[in-house]
């Protein structure tokens, strides 16, 4: 991802401010500009959300793409946030202690990084809590 | 709206092409095809075709005239379209094909889909298909696509009860039918133990669970039903079509299990058509991976929630079976070229209709099909009929 | 009076035997460890590295006591192993705890003491009324070549301590300083591991300075030993602080609480600050604690701390974020071959 289009996202990644519709009271984290009920009606505004959560799903990837490979086998997630958002995250934890329904809260970790020499990125994924 | 007919078929061998280069692949599907129907290139009046990510795959944009111009038609400056919907990019190339021709703006239209996915290495082609998920959101956490239709069979599996030999007998059965399948990447019967001892690639799911890395183009032809008989004495009708969109990113499903997009446009098809589930004699789903067909058969609303494996596992979803599911072989057996699945759908459904299907044959009036892009963000369906 | 307001630490949760290193070299581990006095050692997670640390460390302590990032008006964070060269660590630390934008920060090196005078110079801000908090973060995942004696010991971790001057845990009631230009440990530009100079280590350069600073301190303060409930030196290993506390006539039992090295390793610009962190997770009002740190190249820094009523009033929750000891229990022991992997010695093509 380039240097922009990541720093973009970064206070979202990094303190998971997500957004949060007035109108019906909905939480987005992911971030949405529009609320997908209320439409042009929802009033949008920033929401930091607490980092607690629970495992909906979940996978074991042991075959993944370059970029994520030193991590392999890794927890691949689905977050429900206590807010009621869900997101998608690694999910760090041991392959086989995994449960969906499990209490999950944020960490701050690498994300990424743009090969040695480029820009590292940080964010938020998860751990059992 | 002018009824609409498909008037020839081709499709390439679906496979490791390493002979074939991207152009190459269209050009001999649409070769094939154009030859089926016994029309010229002169006659043609528009070109779809359905292409993924040939940026990514061979650097190359602009597909649709490159296409018209490596098919010998861009002397004749036919308008040529590219149309992409990740894994349903060939579904909705169809679709656009069919419009064009239903609105009256065109007459003889090829819809044609293509992908060249083996000149890119393994991590490259994960990658590349992992953009049909939310980069920015799933992509970013890791996401694979083998990993996102786990994190559906995981859900599944817990809730439904299904067991890990009911999903293998998915894989098991579209072997058994791309055996028969001459085109189809794979021609050898598996068991459940080939499925149950793979190697494991993203937790239920094992390498048998999935759909492998294919080249292969297929193009038909579509023209209005009122002139079918000029080219073919086997028309197949197009009797409904059904497209819907979703959540791009499996997190915001309503349900984790259930591609929303596949019920609405299932259901889309279904009214346009005016038939019923059990006037369907097949139906070629998108089974990416083999929990991805298990979903689309309860999904398209051929048995409830959770009843999908028990189907499989009492053979209703064989040929000779109540509802058979991919007599081709699927995407399991015959191969995954992206961009030509959903071409190849519709291949097999004509061949099907027209009685053409030998070895797989099934004595029916009319067929399904059903194409996925991404998790279920983009769902393409049609129905056909004989005339 | 200037003091610290809270504190926080962080270890990753993987752990390599000394043993399991000796092994790998031929080496006669059960000896090494005797020797070092270290059996253990925290690595990082394939996706942790001293801003990660630096972050969780910085987030524990803030989860302890409720304070507005906004006040937050200085980040410094220590470090040999800062990911970039160039593009400072402490400003991620900044965004990830809601400093960030009217605030200042840079990075800083000096070897194992960087964390150290990052609260020295917290400490000034706040007395000079320049700022309300100054967070000082000492992390590392540090660096030992392969076989190399440094590689028994270099680990990962860190700890962040909010300096301020309203209502502190602890009160700083003094700091002083030992410097000199010693060659006993250094890393070259563009190099992936320090060299050193062996037992030159030793007396020229960690005993002179602590002992130094150490000195210094007990003169200007007009204190001794006994004064302390709790002394804390830089732990390279388990050995050499017990051994300037002795000099000092500091007590094994003064040194316990804080000597975290047996089973972390020395976590280099963190070593001092995660002592003073295990110190902090068990000290009383009214207890009084003596550190000095050690960084090569060389120089002391040395704190003498009351700890305050506050620690254990409303404002300040000392269970909001894991003890030291907690962070040590949580733990995953891996082989030489993880290890590897997990530091980067298994090199990949790009």
């Amino acid at each position: 991802m380039s240097v922009a289009r990541f720093w973009r996202k970064q206070q979202n990644r990094y303190n998971l401010i997500g957004t949060h519709c007035t109108t019906c009271g909905k939480y987005f984290y992911p971030p949405r500009a529009f609320c997908p009920d209320c439409r042009r009606d929802g009033k949008i505004v920033d929401h930091q959300f607490k980092g607690t959560g629970k495992v909906v799903t979940y996978s074991i990837i042991r075959s993944s793409s370059g970029d994520f490979k030193l991590l392999t086998p890794y927890v691949l997630a689905i977050i429900e946030l206590d807010e009621g958002s869900r997101l998608t995250t690694h999910l760090i934890c041991d392959i086989d202690k995994v449960k969906i329904g499990m209490p999950v809260k944020r960490v701050f970790r690498k994300l990424g990084e743009e090969g040695s020499s480029g820009a590292i990125h940080y964010g938020t994924k998860f751990v059992p809590a | 709206m002018r009824e609409v007919a498909v008037i020839g078929v081709g499709c390439t061998k679906f496979g490791e092409k390493w002979e074939s280069s991207f152009r190459n692949l269209f050009v001999e599907a649409g070769a094939l095809a154009l030859e089926d129907a016994n029309i010229s290139g002169e006659q043609i009046d528009e070109i779809f075709v359905g292409n993924m990510s040939a940026g990514r795959f061979v650097e190359q944009e602009h597909i649709g005239a490159l296409i018209a111009d490596y098919a010998g038609l861009a002397t004749n400056n036919i308008p040529a379209t590219r149309v992409e919907a990740a894994c349903a990019s060939g579904g909705l190339s169809f679709k656009q094909a069919y419009t064009a021709v239903a609105s009256g703006m065109s007459d003889i239209v090829v819809a044609a889909g293509v992908e060249k996915m083996t000149d890119v290495g393994t991590e490259v082609t994960t990658d590349v298909l992992a953009a049909a998920a939310d980069r920015e959101w799933e992509g970013i956490a890791g996401v694979t696509f083998p990993g996102l239709y786990a994190m559906i069979a995981t859900d599944y599996m817990n809730r439904y009860g299904l067991t890990r030999e009911q999903l293998a007998q998915v894989a098991v059965k579209n072997h058994e039918n791309g055996a028969k399948n001459p085109n189809a990447q794979f021609r050898k019967p598996i068991t459940l133990d080939t499925v149950l001892n793979s190697t494991l690639v993203a937790d239920p799911l094992r390498l048998f669970d999935c759909s492998p890395v294919t080249d292969g183009a297929a193009a038909v032809i579509l023209a209005p039903l009122e002139r079918a008989r000029e080219f073919t004495d086997t028309p197949v009708k197009v009797l409904g079509c059904g497209q819907a969109s979703s959540s791009i990113a499996l997190h915001d499903r309503k349900d984790i299990c259930t591609l929303d997009a596949t019920v609405a446009a299932g259901n889309r098809a279904f009214q346009m058509a005016g038939v019923e589930r059990k006037d369907i004699g097949f139906v070629e789903v998108h089974d990416c991976f083999t929990i991805a067909e298990i979903c689309a058969i309860e999904d398209l609303g051929f048995c409830k929630k959770g009843e999908a494996g028990k189907l499989t596992e009492d053979g209703q979803t064989a040929i000779g079976g109540k509802i058979p599911i991919n007599p081709s072989g699927g995407l399991k057996a015959c191969g995954h070229p992206v961009g030509a699945t959903g071409v190849k759908q519709v291949y097999e459904t004509v061949k099907q209709l027209r009685g053409d299907a030998k070895g797989r044959q099934i004595d029916t009036e009319i067929g399904m099909t059903h194409n996925v892009g991404g998790t279920g963000a983009t769902v393409v369906c049609h129905i056909f009929g004989r005339v | 009076m200037v003091g610290i307001i809270s504190y926080g630490a962080y270890i990753p949760r993987y752990r390599i035997k000394v043993e399991e290193i000796a092994r790998v070299w031929g080496a006669n581990g059960t000896e090494i460890s005797r020797g070092l006095g270290v059996y253990e050692k925290a690595l990082p997670d394939m996706d942790e590295d001293t801003i990660t640390i630096s972050v969780e460390a910085a987030r524990a302590a803030m989860a302890r006591r409720k304070i507005d990032p906004v006040e937050i008006g200085a980040i410094y964070v220590g470090s040999e192993s800062h990911p970039y060269a160039v593009k400072p660590s402490a400003v991620t630390v900044g965004e990830a705890i809601g400093a960030t934008p009217v605030m200042t920060a840079a990075d800083y090196e000096f070897a194992c003491k960087a964390g150290t005078a990052a609260i020295q110079t917290s400490m000034g801000l706040v007395k000079s009324d320049m700022v309300t908090y100054s967070v000082a973060i000492g992390a590392d995942v540090a660096q030992g070549e392969p076989g190399d004696a440094l590689e028994y010991t270099a680990a990962a971790g860190g700890a962040a301590m909010i300096i301020g001057n309203k209502d502190p845990i602890a009160e700083i009631n003094h700091t002083c300083s030992f410097t000199t230009d010693t060659p006993d440990f250094w890393r070259r530009e563009n190099k992936p591991y320090p060299r050193h100079g062996g037992r030159f280590t030793g007396e020229p350069a960690y005993f002179k300075h602590v002992i130094g600073a150490s000195k210094m301190m007990l003169e200007k303060m007009g204190t001794k030993p006994s004064d302390y409930n709790y002394a804390v030196f830089h732990q390279p290993n388990g050995k050499f602080p017990v051994q300037a506390a002795s000099m000092l006539g500091f007590t094994k039992d003064q040194l316990k609480a804080g000597l975290a090295v047996t089973y972390l390793g020395n976590t280099y610009s963190g070593a001092s600050m995660v002592g003073l962190s295990a110190v902090l997770d068990v000290a009383k009002p009214g207890e009084r604690i003596f550190m000095t740190s050690y960084g090569s190249g060389s120089g002391s820094d040395s704190f003498d701390l009351t700890v305050t009523d506050v620690i254990d009033s409303d404002v300040f929750d000392r269970n909001a974020a894991p003890t030291v000891s907690a962070l040590l229990a949580d733990k995953k022991l891996v082989d030489y071959a993880v290890y590897a992997k997990h530091k980067g010695k298994v090199v990949m093509m790009e």
